[in-house]
């Protein structure tokens, strides 16, 4: 069996304030694997720390957080003992990243055709016209029309749809092992938003591209993913295969956040089976499992200690103390 | 007695344009709602659904009167809303009330929660402080926040518990209809299932009508009892929401529905992938605005618009069900 593509080992990520008094758990010992061509989905919602998660992988944390501890073991080198010159020449080239507001990621000053032949030039040393030839067939590819055209135009002149694929174009220039989304799709219209979905799965087909999806809709982890991670409080509260998690989820929380969604095909007008309270604050978890007084099934020592990962069927993993002997 | 609530009719809304410095007023018009006509009904809710650009949110501000129609009308209770006085228009502010998507923006940080919630009762009727403090407990309670929240500043409260705040202060004149744009898309997945628990239990308890706008189609299939489907101005279906959520008919409901996410990764979903985006609505394509990404589109739809007509239980604005 070859090794994983990425595999996070006990991964901790802490956020440091007010001169080292304070410290947020952003990023909790996680352990995760991602094969190469698969598609992960981190799921969580905002202060799980689903991003924080992405941005340990690419090592480009604030300044105000630190990787902790761990490993993060990329095709078999930990990145966390790259130097920062080693970490520049694998961002870009063997992972890239899409962020949500592809605005933010496009600079307004440069032409599209610059923005997608630097980084060929950049990692590749392309000549100019070379970059200028391949990046005009990756417009091509992720159907932008009349590409010719459009190299020279500017971020402001598309739609967001545009832009996204554009900043999609740019991530794919080097042929990169991994492609990290972070909610690639939440300022895209529903159509628009299925073409792009569409546009990834392509490419990853085509590029052999193993992905991960930071998201808080499950659909988009129905949708494009083999497999999830839950976070909550900067845990994973429960991983595995796709099927396994939507069809029997093992940890509380994953079970009431499926639940909770409404369905298309569900009866109007019922009442659905919310999760009361609110997600923890990150600077101050509860004790104990996070998730504790929230569960509809709190046992008497999860208020006391925190539940370590076990595995309750193939390839799934869950902290829960409901399924400790 | 209308058993209608409210009654759009035609209603049109056109923005001029005005391109460059120097340029006279030019014939450019956005059509940001062109033609529309809806009913909602008392303890009712109509869903409106479309993409960025379709026109929901001018319809929201048309109801909300805070956009004057440049045709059409809107009656409230049988009495067309043109007709009404300053007193008349004083009387429909407070019937029809409004709880926005961003409970971060939609609430002032200098005031206390019970003064916001308060500020209605205070504006709309003369009351005395014991009374008003009375009644914001109740509102409290009603949306499911302790009597002391009235002491503290928003700040200090998670992002859906300022959205109770909110419906707490869109509550507190009794309204007859609530106008909720996207009023849980801003909130965690888990709050919002407790959100929507809230709005369908204050239906229950009070018959307050709702216009509820959100581009989550099955949150707008859970809550509606009628669902509008809009693109570019224009309604293209409307009707029952279980039946138009189970079968679309127009192509673009069809697109749209089939390109919500499945909620289970088994869940069997035709994969309509439209060309194109929505065209600039400066420029809508001639005919029906939607054929150019129709897939099944008629040589008649490149000419001519087709008008919204009865087909089976709803209406639809589209070449293919026109009689034979």
């Amino acid at each position: 069996m070859a090794e994983p593509l990425l595999e996070l080992r006990g991964l901790s990520t802490h956020y440091v304030s007010a001169g080292g008094a304070r410290v947020t758990r952003a990023v909790d010992d996680v352990s995760l694997t991602l094969e190469r061509g698969r598609t992960l989905g981190i799921v969580g919602e905002s202060g799980s720390g689903k991003s924080t998660l992405a941005l340990s992988i690419m090592r480009l944390l604030p300044p105000a957080a630190r990787a902790v501890g761990g490993e993060i073991r990329f095709e078999g080198e930990d990145l966390l003992r790259k130097s920062a010159v080693e970490m520049r020449r694998i961002r870009g080239k063997r992972i890239a990243m899409i962020l949500q507001d592809p605005m933010a990621s496009l600079n307004p000053l440069f032409t599209i055709g610059d923005q997608v032949a630097e980084s060929l030039r950049v990692h590749e040393g392309a000549s100019r016209p070379t970059a200028w030839t391949r990046a005009r067939g990756l417009l091509e590819a992720v159907r932008i029309s009349a590409p010719a055209a459009r190299m020279t135009e500017f971020p402001h002149q598309m739609s967001g749809g545009m832009r996204q694929r554009i900043v999609g174009a740019i991530a794919v220039a080097c042929e990169p092992r991994l492609l990290i989304a972070d909610e690639p799709t939440t300022s895209l219209d529903l159509t628009i938003q299925a073409q792009y979905l569409s546009l990834l799965r392509d490419l990853q087909r085509q590029h052999d591209l193993a992905m991960i999806f930071i998201t808080h809709n499950l659909g988009i982890v129905a949708k494009m993913c083999d497999a999830v991670a839950v976070m909550y409080a900067g845990r994973v509260v429960e991983a595995g295969p796709i099927r396994q998690i939507f069809n029997k989820p093992a940890h509380p929380y994953t079970r009431a956040l499926l639940e909770s969604v409404p369905r298309l095909t569900d009866d109007t007008h019922a009442r659905l089976p919310a999760i009361e309270g609110q997600p923890p604050d990150p600077s101050a978890p509860p004790a104990g499992c996070a998730f504790h007084p929230r569960c509809p099934v709190v046992l008497e020592r999860c208020r006391e200690q925190a539940p370590p990962s076990v595995t309750v069927a193939a390839g799934q993993t869950a902290r829960c103390w409901l399924h400790m002997p | 007695m209308s058993d209608v609530l409210l009654r759009a009719r035609d209603l049109r809304k056109h923005f001029p344009v005005r391109r460059g410095l120097l340029s006279r007023a030019s014939a450019l018009v956005v059509r940001a709602v062109d033609g529309v006509s809806f009913d909602i009904l008392p303890g009712q809710t109509l869903g409106v659904v479309g993409e960025s650009g379709c026109g929901k949110t001018t319809t929201a501000k048309l109801v909300l009167c805070l956009e004057t129609p440049t045709d059409g009308s809107v009656e409230f209770e049988g009495r067309p809303l043109g007709d009404l006085d300053a007193a008349g228009i004083r009387g429909y502010r407070r019937a029809v009330q409004a709880v926005f998507q961003d409970p971060y923006a939609s609430l002032n940080p200098r005031m206390r929660v019970g003064a916001i919630i308060a500020e209605p009762l205070v504006t709309h009727e003369a009351l005395d402080r014991g009374t008003v403090d009375k009644r914001v407990k109740e509102l409290l309670d009603f949306v499911g926040l302790p009597a002391r929240a009235a002491t503290l500043f928003p700040h200090e409260f998670s992002g859906g518990q300022r959205q109770r705040i909110a419906i707490a202060r869109a509550l507190s004149l009794s309204p007859k209809l609530i106008v909720l744009d996207e009023p849980v898309s801003a909130l965690d997945v888990s709050i919002r299932a407790q959100i929507l628990n809230l709005l369908t239990d204050l239906q229950q308890q009070l018959g307050v009508s709702y216009l509820f706008i959100a581009h989550d189609l099955a949150a707008v299939a859970h809550m509606s009892h009628t669902i509008a489907v809009m693109y570019l101005g224009k309604i293209v279906e409307i009707g029952p929401a279980a039946a138009v959520a189970k079968s679309p008919q127009h192509p673009y409901t069809q697109a749209l529905f089939a390109a919500a996410l499945p909620s289970h990764p088994d869940e069997a979903r035709e994969d309509i992938v439209l060309p194109g985006e929505v065209p600039s609505p400066l420029a809508p394509p001639s005919g029906c605005h939607f054929h150019p990404r129709c897939a099944r589109a008629l040589p008649r739809c490149t000419t001519q618009a087709p008008a919204l007509r009865p087909h089976g239980d709803r209406r639809v604005a589209c070449h293919l069900y026109d009689p034979a």
